[in-house]
């Protein structure tokens, strides 16, 4: 197609793009392997939604209640939106979970994914935190109530506990600051680090291969071994010609 | 070890990590338990980690092993001008090669730079919830609004800029006089399990509400203590934990009296009460945050605490 070709003549992107869609799988994996993916399309369905929201939300305490319900009640197909983006948090977090436990149920975190899976508890951690700060913004008894307990559940960890709660709540206890601090790190800091941490997830799961799950018939290693043509690592094998899965 | 083997290094079989999980598991045990069993679980496992890892490393590079000392060349003695350098001379011609000053003094300057720019900024991301602190005193009112023996349900706000975020609840009673001067018991609402708002356990008296200004008080007319609705924490009329999951009495609050107002003041934390009223013993402590412990062993978690 000629717009692809232009764009591939000059970047090189669609040979990029074609290269993570038709990368090559065991044959006899199922649908667990798409829990990961699942997660990912909440996450992009966060950002999007979150992305919308922000441009009506007022992140000032005397208004941010309102301009919630300015959103639910007024803005066109607002309801949709902001329920799209409270709902899909919960979505987010139990296909996180999901995927972790398939994860750790099929192995597929032995070398050489370690590093892989220490990037997803550094994503795990992050999308809590996510929820935890985005829970405070709609300034309610809930979201207000429901923060001062989860920051002194901070409080109480050792040695540094007190430190943190207080540096989270901007004060000795919460105040104005808080619901900007709150909307600054759910907006700009954790996302980024979101964003950054997927990337680097993304990029070794293309470059380290997809495991068989554990019941599989072939043994971890003992494909045919191919050198690799863009120069990976030579210890990773290929999967054998695909058989049928009994 | 070549960096593009083909067989990775898998480490020989070894008991050492059986020893590091027991000692673990007693650790772990040792928490609830007794804290001997959890110093001599933590004892065990690091040293059996310490003999795991130094079986694990060795032989890799991320080990150094010294090398063998350069032979010395024998033979008799030769004047210097002839025969060979005594000295070998190392890779590079000089000892400290002007490009590895040169790339040493980039990364100090970019680091120092780096640091200029930086550091600043961090302090403004943490500095500003730990200086400035402190509590002002509140006027809460005429002290004839406090009638004796029965506790008044406070609300004023810390700061009226900030609005409706900055009110707080005291519950406030009158002891009568003590040694000739007024004597006030006032206690914190604030939980000492997680924060959540404690409520009198007992009726309150909404047709007696008074105001004075932006305070609000709202007497009671007989509670037997408070509760927590959250996770259920009780106390009694004296702030003294008597079931759930408090770790420590309810904070009180300093007060002062000028004329003829009642002040509330700074808070500060309670381990426990001993005796009831105006001669009640009040064992006090720095302010800390719910959840923490303030006195027993678990205070040695909360050494140090913030500026409050």
């Amino acid at each position: 197609m000629y717009p692809l070709d232009w764009l591939e003549e000059r970047s090189g992107l669609v040979g990029g793009v074609r290269y993570f869609l038709f990368r090559k799988v065991p044959g006899d994996i199922n649908w667990f392997q798409t829990l990961g993916s699942a997660t990912l399309t909440a996450f992009l369905v966060q950002a999007l939604t979150g992305v919308i929201l922000a441009m009506y939300y007022k992140p000032d305490p005397n208004s941010a209640y309102l301009s919630i319900q300015h959103i639910t009640n007024d803005v066109f197909a607002g309801w949709l939106v902001r329920g799209m983006h409270r709902w899909g948090a919960s979505v987010f977090i139990i296909l996180l979970f999901l995927h972790m436990g398939r994860v750790f149920l099929f192995g597929a975190y032995k070398y050489p994914r370690e590093l892989n899976w220490i990037i997803g508890v550094l994503l795990l951690v992050s999308g809590l935190a996510e929820g935890f700060t985005g829970y405070l913004l709609p300034w309610d008894q809930t979201a207000y109530w429901a923060t001062v307990v989860g920051i002194n559940l901070n409080g109480t960890a050792p040695f540094l506990g007190p430190f943190l709660a207080q540096f989270l709540q901007g004060g000795t206890y919460i105040n104005d600051e808080t619901l900007a601090r709150f909307y600054s790190i759910h907006m700009l800091v954790i996302p980024g680090a979101i964003f950054a941490l997927i990337g680097l997830h993304l990029y070794l799961v293309v470059r380290l291969g997809v495991t068989s799950p554990p019941w599989s018939k072939e043994a971890a290693g003992t494909g045919t071994i191919i050198p690799s043509r863009n120069g990976g690592r030579r210890g990773l094998t290929r999967p054998s010609p695909r058989r049928r899965s009994s | 070890m070549p960096p593009n083997d083909d067989h990775p290094h898998v480490p020989g079989p070894s008991l050492w990590p059986v020893g590091f999980a027991i000692g673990v598991v007693v650790f772990l045990i040792g928490l609830i338990v007794s804290w001997w069993i959890a110093g001599l679980g933590a004892i065990v496992a690091i040293v059996f980690a310490f003999l795991w890892i130094r079986d694990v490393t060795a032989g890799t590079p991320l080990v150094h092993t010294p090398e063998a000392p350069p032979e010395r060349p024998t033979g008799p003695a030769l004047p210097a001008t002839v025969g060979e350098a005594g000295m070998p001379l190392s890779l590079s011609d000089e000892r400290y090669p002007r490009s590895k000053f040169l790339e040493a003094s980039t990364l100090g300057l970019g680091a120092l730079i780096g640091g200029i720019v930086t550091v600043p900024v961090l302090g403004f991301m943490v500095g500003p919830p730990f200086l400035k602190q402190g509590q002002k005193d509140h006027d809460l009112g005429p002290l004839s609004d406090f009638p004796e023996g029965k506790y008044v349900v406070a609300t004023y706000p810390a700061d009226v800029a900030q609005g409706q975020v900055s009110r707080r609840t005291a519950f406030v009673r009158y002891n009568g006089q003590v040694s000739g001067l007024p004597s006030f018991s006032i206690i914190s609402n604030h939980c000492a399990h997680l924060g959540c708002p404690v409520q009198p356990n007992g009726p309150l008296d909404p047709s007696a509400t008074k105001h004075n200004g932006n305070v609000t008080l709202v007497p009671t007319i007989s509670i037997a203590g408070f509760g927590c609705p959250c996770h259920g924490g009780q106390y009694d009329t004296e702030g003294n934990r008597t079931s759930g999951p408090p770790v420590r009495s309810l904070d009180r609050y300093a007060f002062s009296i000028r004329n003829g107002r009642l002040f509330i003041g700074a808070p500060f934390s309670v381990s426990h009460v001993e005796g009831t009223g105006g001669t009640a013993k009040i064992h006090k402590w720095t302010f800390a945050y719910p959840g923490e412990h303030v006195d027993g062993l678990e205070s040695w978690l909360y050494p140090i605490q913030p500026p409050h």
